[in-house]
């Protein structure tokens, strides 16, 4: 039985967190449609799909095999690498230490590469299409897929993949709603909030890798599933202090070096 | 097997961009996993602890890495 009022914030960060990923294939899917044929694409794209819910099929009952102690240590370990990456890198961006992810440019830049790449036979399946796109469904669909079972895979009760259905349920709104708005209106979803979405999705991937790896070692949370809000709100702010110290770090001039006295 | 070793190298990215970083993460991950059980004292530190370390090296590498790009 799921506990729906817990199930927001396993569902809150595979929306937002899938979203982010949904939005990046499609980005390559509409390049390499709009360059080489929608059939090819779609073809990869599909290809991609199929391929996913095979992965899944195929390891997701493995799930209810890994005595519960240990899943969450495992899926805490490897939410916490995952989720310090993604925050690292939205704090860098947010300093303006890399530069921010923008779908126009990548669209642009796919676009161009791919027709570089010259003509094809329109009757035979284009392989640098479908391999693209294939490639990109599957990279992203795997992020997702991932963040599906580390937000999904224990529930409050202690029982294994008890907010599978509700992570699930997140992460297909997301892929409904990119599929609806690309098919609507056959442009990278540029104006979707991309930067920010990933900051907020660093900070609860790392708040729930934190938390898993905790209760896999089983360390007495204060508040208990309380912590797990408190971790999010400690996350934030430590990605803010971050944002803010790395801006003066990258604006700080370097002391020149004085050169060596001739002897 | 140039397929597999270009899937493995993906999967690996998913994890693992800055190695000191992602090594930092690991090997503090290590200490809280072996070590705190064994240190003296009520729990209740353990959490707050390990989250304060994760804190540090989230903060230092991208002080770090910002550093590095007004070195540039």
């Amino acid at each position: 039985m799921i506990d729906w009022s817990h199930a927001w914030p396993a569902m809150t960060a595979a929306f937002m967190a899938s979203l982010v990923e949904f939005v990046e294939a499609l980005t390559i899917v509409l390049a390499v449609g709009s360059v080489r044929g929608w059939r090819h694409a779609m073809a990869g794209a599909i290809g991609g799909v199929i391929f996913l819910t095979a992965l899944v099929l195929i390891f997701g009952p493995a799930l209810h095999l890994i005595p519960i102690t240990r899943l969450q240590l495992v899926v805490g370990v490897l939410l916490c690498l995952f989720g310090m990456r993604w925050l690292r890198k939205a704090i860098l961006r947010a300093a303006g230490v890399i530069g921010l992810h923008d779908e126009d440019a990548i669209f642009k830049k796919q676009t161009s590469k791919l027709n570089s790449l010259g003509h094809r036979d329109s009757a035979k399946i284009d392989m640098i299409a479908a391999i693209t796109t294939f490639k990109a469904v599957t990279l992203e669909g795997l992020e997702v897929v991932f963040i599906v079972i580390a937000t999904g895979a224990i529930g409050r009760n202690g029982q294994a993949g008890s907010m599978v259905i509700p992570a699930s349920v997140g992460a297909a709104v997301a892929g409904l709603l990119v599929i609806a708005l690309g098919l609507l209106i056959h442009k990278p979803l540029a104006r979707v909030p991309e930067n920010t979405l990933k900051f907020a999705v660093g900070v609860m991937l790392s708040a729930f890798g934190v938390f898993w790896v905790g209760e896999g070692m089983r360390f007495p949370w204060p508040g208990e599933d309380l912590s797990l809000a408190a971790l999010a709100a400690a996350f934030l702010s430590v990605a803010l202090i971050g944002v803010s110290l790395a801006r003066r770090a990258a604006q700080r001039p370097q002391k020149a070096v004085e050169p060596e006295p001739a002897l | 097997m140039k397929a597999a070793i270009t899937a493995l190298q993906e999967v690996y990215g998913l994890f693992v961009e800055d190695g000191s970083y992602a090594a930092a993460i690991v090997i503090w991950l290590a200490i809280v996993c072996f070590v705190f059980p064994h240190l003296p004292g009520g729990g209740a530190w353990r959490g707050p602890l390990f989250f304060a370390g994760m804190a540090v090296i989230l903060v230092e590498s991208v002080v770090r890495a910002a550093r590095a790009k007004s070195r540039c």
